[in-house]
């Protein structure tokens, strides 16, 4: 059961398609600020000086490496293949969203940028944008929907601790995607002195590109790490989906691997509920936040409202990287439920000690399906992109 | 001749005014009642914005606008629908003004070759710059669809002979870096006169057209004094969401039109 890429993959093009995905759909204004971005980056990721920066900061401020662990209770309770975590919630700030914080605020201070925005879901990105602002001593804004300012209030007050402002958004379902909007008018309007830090691989070329390259940390440890381990590569990687960062920076690096993938996507309250955020089992090709990838929406082309219990899952797009990659059949994309993944979350907290945040959660309920047909000579490393101290106010509610 | 280059080409001695409202906006049962009165107290050209979700170019007033035509049910063939039965009094050119996902999700075909049977004239996609222009530029072309680019104040030198090229019918100076909106003539005034001077170096095949934050008679004369004309749509959206639906609501819509272009009331 597994998939060879006989090719070597080069994604995305010159003019930042993967495939049929991404480009740069965006009002002329921003443009300018695009191609900068653009030529700042290729130069920045040219420099040994700026990966050594940022390489220094992932290991003494971030935690770098994050442990790859065997998860042996959860393993004896499928008995079937080895489970390892990529513990990615062992990161400063609890998520791997600080990689590509760190990443882009040093390309910000680097092009002199002095204000930075930021959106945020489930407020994981923001408090690393937050963090990453505080510990350069740079002016934050964070865009984020009323909706998920309730559900997420820890983190609010995380960030607004650290000095960041959080605006809260009230148009729309007043979650994501809105954040996302007014983050967009915010850069159309102060578009010459503010970098906007995109929280996953979404947004116009080059963010899909760049948010990936940042976070291909995650892939690149997990690969040596299991090599020491067990010496060879897994059978199987698995993911959470929701914008698509924690899996871009995991799944990337194994892509031309014999390597089966799999991302997990939000299902809400089922696919077919018209309440989920199963963007690629569910969605089509359209346009939303400046590429061209698959979304929610109706015949005449409106956005409809993703609903999941995770907030950084609860999108009606996802990064056209996976729209490219589910088209090829590179990745496998499936569907779990909010049921589901509260049942995951209680069963990894007993088996492991490990309360995963509820995105990640998504991820671990899949084992319930995937373990079943495996076998015990195979090995499945799972992306634990996160912890679940953030969501206990909704899991609480649930016990 | 094209309706778009006929008024650039009849009325050379006055500044040409083109009003934005959103299709459908305060209800789908207006729109081209409105759109022959606009052409009754002034308006040269008419842009029919196509409402979207998620109009990251737009400020408030015309999210407010999108989301109120959304809910009334409006859909792009509506929209086309309207434009026939506009053309059946009236020969104002008439450009459509809507977001990429709409539109692709019309199917791009149907929807250049609909507009074209409709009397649709030209169009504008905030969300399309050149970069990606190309995906409907022949499709454009072959209906007889003007496609109309956008330049902003930080825009290259390069990129605005680009927009001249690929433009027919006008090209769209954006007065200020931001999103659509009402703003102070003062702060709009500053950062326009350079930016202008700068487009009409580069733009030599098309007639210019400045808006964004336009609210009044004064802000139009003096923003669009080197230009062809201008381009108001939030401050006529709120006069409509000032007025609408008392009384007479009508009367101070067009009133406040007729003083946008001649600068005194009608009679
Ligand atoms: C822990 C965690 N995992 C996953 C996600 C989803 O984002 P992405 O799909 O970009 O990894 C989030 C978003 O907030 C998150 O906080």
């Amino acid at each position: 059961m597994s998939v060879i890429t006989k090719t070597t993959y080069s994604e995305p093009n010159q003019k930042g398609y993967f495939g049929a995905y991404g480009g740069k759909f965006v009002p002329e204004t921003l443009i300018p600020a695009l191609n900068e971005l653009e030529k700042a980056y290729k130069e920045a990721s040219e420099d040994p000086e700026f990966e050594k920066e940022y390489l220094y900061l992932l290991r003494e401020y971030v935690g770098r490496p994050t442990e790859l662990s065997f998860a042996n209770r959860l393993t004896d309770h499928y008995g079937k293949a080895k489970i390892y975590l990529k513990r990615e919630d062992l990161c400063h700030t609890g998520a791997h969203k600080i990689n590509n914080a760190i990443g882009q605020i040093l390309l910000a201070l680097r092009m002199g940028k002095k204000r930075i925005i930021a959106e945020t879901g489930a407020g994981q990105h923001g408090v690393a944008t937050a963090t990453a602002c505080a510990k350069f001593g740079v002016e934050c804004v964070v865009y984020m929907g009323e909706e998920d300012m309730v559900r997420q209030k820890l983190n609010v007050d995380r960030m607004r601790l650290m000095g960041a402002e959080v605006r809260g958004v009230s148009s729309g379902s007043k979650t994501l995607k809105d954040a996302t909007n007014e983050a967009i008018r915010d850069w159309v309007t102060n578009v010459e002195d503010t970098f906007y830090i995109i929280g996953s691989v979404v947004g116009p070329h080059p963010y899909p590109m760049m948010v990936r390259n940042f976070h291909r940390i995650i892939g690149d440890e997990t690969k040596r790490q299991l090599m020491e381990m067990e010496g060879r590569l897994p059978d199987y990687l698995i993911a959470c989906v929701g914008g698509g960062s924690n899996a871009m920076g995991i799944f990337y690096p194994f892509i031309n691997d014999d390597v089966y993938i799999i991302g997990i996507e939000a299902g809400g309250l089922g696919v077919n509920s018209g309440q989920t955020a199963a963007t690629l089992t569910k969605g089509r090709p359209g346009v939303l936040h400046g590429s061209m990838s698959y979304l929610l929406h109706d015949k005449e082309g409106q956005i409809e409202l993703a609903h999941s219990i995770s907030a950084g899952l609860d999108y009606p797009g996802i990064g056209p990287e996976h729209a490219y990659l589910h088209d090829t059949k590179r990745v496998e994309y499936r569907a779990v439920t909010d049921a589901q993944s509260l049942e995951a979350v209680s069963l990894l907290s007993r088996m492991e000690g490990i309360i995963p945040a509820l995105e990640t959660a998504h991820a671990f309920a899949w084992l319930e399906e995937l373990m079943p047909t495996t076998s015990s000579d195979e090995i499945v490393v799972l992306n634990c992109s996160g912890r679940g101290d953030k969501d206990m106010e909704t899991i609480s509610k649930y016990l | 001749m094209n309706r778009i280059n006929k008024v650039f080409k009849d009325k050379k001695n006055e500044k040409i005014m083109s009003l934005f409202i959103t299709a459908g906006y305060p209800d789908i049962t207006e729109t081209v009642d409105l759109v022959l009165g606009f052409e009754h107290n002034g308006a040269d050209i008419i842009e029919l914005g196509i409402p979207f979700s998620d109009p990251l170019a737009d400020g408030p007033t015309i999210q407010y606008s999108s989301n109120i035509a959304i809910s009334k049910g409006i859909t792009i063939q509506g929209i086309f629908n309207m434009v026939v039965d506009i053309r059946k009094e009236s020969e104002i050119p008439i450009v459509l003004m809507g977001y990429i996902n709409p539109i692709l999700r019309f199917g791009l075909e149907n929807f250049f070759t609909t507009a074209a049977k409709a009397g649709v004239d030209g169009l504008i996609v905030p969300d399309l710059p050149l970069d990606e222009g190309g995906m409907i530029e022949d499709l454009a072309h072959l209906n007889g669809i003007q496609l109309i680019y956008l330049i902003a104040p930080n825009t290259s030198d390069q990129r605005m002979q680009l927009s001249d090229q690929k433009s027919d019918g006008f090209v769209y100076c954006v007065s200020v870096t931001g999103v659509t909106g009402a703003r102070e003539g003062s702060e709009v005034q500053q950062s326009v006169d350079k930016f202008i001077q700068r487009s009409k170096k580069s733009i030599t095949k098309n007639p210019l057209m400045v808006g964004f934050g336009i609210k009044n008679f004064t802000d139009a004369q003096n923003i669009s004094r080197e230009v062809e004309g201008f381009i108001v749509g939030s401050a006529l959206i709120e006069t409509i969401r000032n007025t609408y639906p008392k009384d007479h609501w009508k009367e101070e819509v067009y009133t406040f039109v007729h003083q946008l272009k001649y600068g005194y009331p009608n009679t």
